[in-house]
């Protein structure tokens, strides 16, 4: 027996097919059947979205899931569970975990259980290199065959240049986008904040907005060279988003994706010397966030990913230098893009849907991302009035790390559908 | 609420820093008396803890406790529990278990005693945390010049050295820009990054040690912390060259110039050994005084968290 699910009175946003306006969408066996208003579906379920927004399923191409190895801080399970939500259908899971998703079998553990517990999709990212140590390739074609939809060493850059080369003429051949975290290492080393006034302040030490755009520079002469789609996680500071618009203009394929915490705060917000306002990379300057606010809003920034990094509290809670990289993100995100974005006039309703959808998707070759009539049922509603409050004690995530507890929102996630499935409901809450 | 404490300059007020050095000032005779010991602080334990080696700032710790008649408890790095793998939070914990009036804390990390100060309930006096405050220092070395000048404000102090890495120049800045001084910081180019012109007003910033002393009234010099640096920041080999005070860099300041140093000092490197030892050289000076100037800081402390208290249990 096929099952339906009628979404009814809903605003519909779907960027890829140009859609915003008043209609139904009609679910059926878990892809989209019909989008049109007024559709008549009497033996389907129906969800009333009056009020609310209805998008294609927001994609976060950027989480660390700490699953194998680390499952204190999170699991694929539990990471799901905040992914949907925080609104999204599908996260794409960095290789960090341990051991590092380097191979096609640790690559297909990630897929298989995801398959069996994950409320949503989970796609995989493979190491660039064996271990993520920056020397031999990892087995990426394997790799892509049991899954994986790019490849990054992210937390721990490929500082050789001439192995970040042959890797990305290698997953050039494979059609797989490499996706940089650009630290040049010997600049930020032993730096726990961004290098400025703030950390000379603190006597911290500082890791200096350089250390990115070195390496964003070398990344896209390399993909020039080789014709590798390359992706710049995190993008941080004003350079790197200048370099990255340049090269764009010129036709080099590079994309890249924003988070939340870079363009909601700054390196001034560090107070009390509290780890969870340190992660990589660091919260830049003023200057810098007001360019990731723009990079946004002029199309550089294809995506925005939340690099959703779960550390458990006895990690947290320790001397500042001491303390790991990294914040979760997943259940913030959409409250603070609507808040300094949307809310504030910077960007269209239509283009805020463009990076969690078609952008991120686009830049991965992912079959994700719109309500067209076929495509798989993810949808993400959302509110953009209700009022809430994150409680971090609250959060789906097994770890708590955030600088935003307790934060208030206007707007939200409503209703997350993953294959034609209602995986999470706030209305009610 | 917030347990009263001393853990940096910065958040201060300059009315804060004068109440503390006229109570130093207070304090100051008694250093030259036979017997020494008061009762103010009788009964009441300071504990001090100190996570990085310390020679000087340890000794006057506890030699100010003892003359307030304190018991004092002193634990060092080696024989806590931190290296048996228990955090810095639970061993503070522990300790304030045994409730202890204050903590008197050194930590190699910076901002290691505001952490912890979120989530204790026994005050915590910083005593040096990483590369970012020294507060008693600071008040030591201001108490020091009171003893030189009439009056802080109006003053053209030069800091010299290593500034990046250094907690002492943080709090002297702090403090001193309170106080309207006029400061001058100075040093190799990569000790001297240009976001410390944001600290406080009245700073200027030079690479050379000529404009640096040029008529000023203190000369304050500081060590090179060759333990902070991660990387060859400068050639070590012409640092005394460079940056190394010598007398004729005292003609250049004013006639009745002092020269100043936290210690410990390394003749040859950043210092010749005729200005350390020349008669305007106060640096044991500064050593006396932070006996009398730590126990105007362990007494307001101990004072404050009692009337703490007190409030609490009206309440």
């Amino acid at each position: 027996m096929s099952s339906r699910l009628l979404i009814r009175n809903g605003r519909v946003v779907d960027p890829a097919t140009g859609r915003d306006g008043p209609a139904d969408v009609l679910v059926e066996d878990g892809r989209i059947a019909a989008v049109q208003p007024r559709l008549e579906a009497p033996d389907a379920a129906v969800i009333d979205a009056s009020g609310l927004v209805v998008a294609p399923g927001f994609i976060d191409m950027h989480v660390h899931l700490r699953e194998p190895g680390i499952e204190h801080a999170e699991t694929i399970e539990s990471g799901a569970r905040a992914a949907a939500a925080g609104g999204f259908t599908s996260v794409c899971c960095m290789p960090n975990t341990i051991p590092v998703n380097d191979s096609d079998t640790v690559t297909s553990f990630i897929v298989e259980r995801a398959r069996r517990q994950a409320l949503i999709n989970v796609f995989p990212i493979g190491a660039i290199t064996k271990e993520s140590a920056g020397e031999q390739l990892a087995d990426i074609g394997a790799m892509k065959e049991a899954g994986a939809v790019a490849i990054s060493d992210d937390g721990q850059p490929v500082m050789n240049s001439r192995v970040m080369r042959r890797a990305m003429e290698y997953a050039r051949s494979f059609g797989l986008t490499v996706i940089d975290h650009c630290e040049d290492l010997n600049l930020s080393a032993g730096g726990d904040m961004h290098e400025g006034a703030t950390s000379t302040r603190l006597g911290l030490r500082g890791i200096p907005g350089a250390a990115e755009d070195v390496m964003v520079a070398r990344d896209i002469l390399l993909s020039r060279l080789t014709g590798a789609r390359l992706h710049v996680a995190h993008i941080s500071t004003r350079n790197s988003l200048d370099l990255v618009r340049q090269a764009r203009a010129e036709g080099v394929a590079v994309t890249c994706e924003a988070t939340p915490h870079h363009f909601a705060l700054t390196d001034a917000d560090i107070a009390d010397y509290d780890s969870n306002y340190k992660m990589k990379p660091p919260l830049r300057s003023n200057g810098d966030a007001g360019a990731v606010l723009e990079g946004i809003a002029d199309g550089t920034v294809d995506a925005i990913a939340t690099d959703h990094a779960p550390h458990t509290g006895s990690a947290k809670m320790q001397e500042f230098e001491r303390c790991p990289f990294g914040i979760t993100g997943l259940e913030t995100a959409l409250g603070l893009t609507l808040e300094k974005l949307v809310h504030t006039g910077r960007i269209a309703l239509a283009h805020m849907v463009k990076v969690f959808t078609t952008g991120p998707a686009r830049a991965l070759g992912l079959d994700r991302g719109t309500l067209a009539a076929g495509a798989p049922a993810d949808i993400t509603i959302f509110s953009l009035d209700r009022d809430w409050i994150f409680d971090a004690n609250q959060s789906q995530s097994k770890s708590k790390n955030t600088p935003f507890h307790l934060r208030r929102f206007r707007g939200g996630p409503a209703v997350t559908i993953a294959g034609g499935r209602i995986v999470w409901d706030h209305r009610g809450t | 609420m917030r347990p009263s404490g001393l853990l940096g300059i910065e958040e201060l007020s300059r009315e804060e820093i004068q109440a503390l050095l006229d109570r130093g000032r207070y304090y100051q005779p008694l250093q030259h008396e036979s017997v020494k010991k008061l009762d103010v602080l009788h009964g009441r334990t300071i504990v001090n803890l100190f996570f990085e080696p310390s020679t000087r700032t340890r000794t006057s710790f506890q030699i100010a406790a003892k003359r307030l008649g304190a018991d004092t408890i002193s634990i060092s790095a080696q024989g806590s529990s931190l290296s048996k793998g228990e955090s810095l939070v639970d061993t503070l914990n522990t300790l304030a278990a045994m409730r202890p009036e204050a903590i008197v804390m050194r930590h190699s990390a910076s901002g290691a005693p505001h952490f912890l100060a979120r989530f204790l309930p026994t005050p915590i006096i910083n005593a040096g945390d990483g590369t970012h405050e020294h507060p008693t220092q600071a008040l030591l070395d201001a108490l020091t010049i009171l003893d030189y000048r009439s009056s802080l404000s109006g003053l053209r102090v030069a800091i010299i050295g290593d500034i990046a890495h250094s907690r002492v120049a943080r709090s002297n800045v702090h403090l001193l820009a309170k106080f309207g001084v006029d400061l001058v910081l100075c040093g190799p180019a990569p000790l001297l990054p240009s976001e410390l012109s944001t600290l406080a007003p009245g700073i200027t910033l030079t690479t050379r040690m000529e404009e640096a002393v040029e008529g000023a009234d203190v000369i304050m010099m500081l060590r090179v912390q060759l333990e902070r640096q991660h990387e060859t920041a400068f050639p070590k080999s012409e640092y005394f060259q460079f940056y190394g005070l010598r007398l004729e860099h005292v003609r250049l300041a004013h006639r009745d110039a002092i020269v100043m140093h936290p210690g410990p000092i390394n003749r040859g490197r950043e210092i010749a050994s005729e200005v350390a030892d020349f008669p305007r050289s106060v640096i044991l000076n500064q050593v006396e005084n932070g006996v009398a100037m730590r126990m105007a800081v362990l007494e307001q402390v101990v004072a404050q968290s009692a009337d703490a208290y007190q409030q609490m249990a009206r309440l």
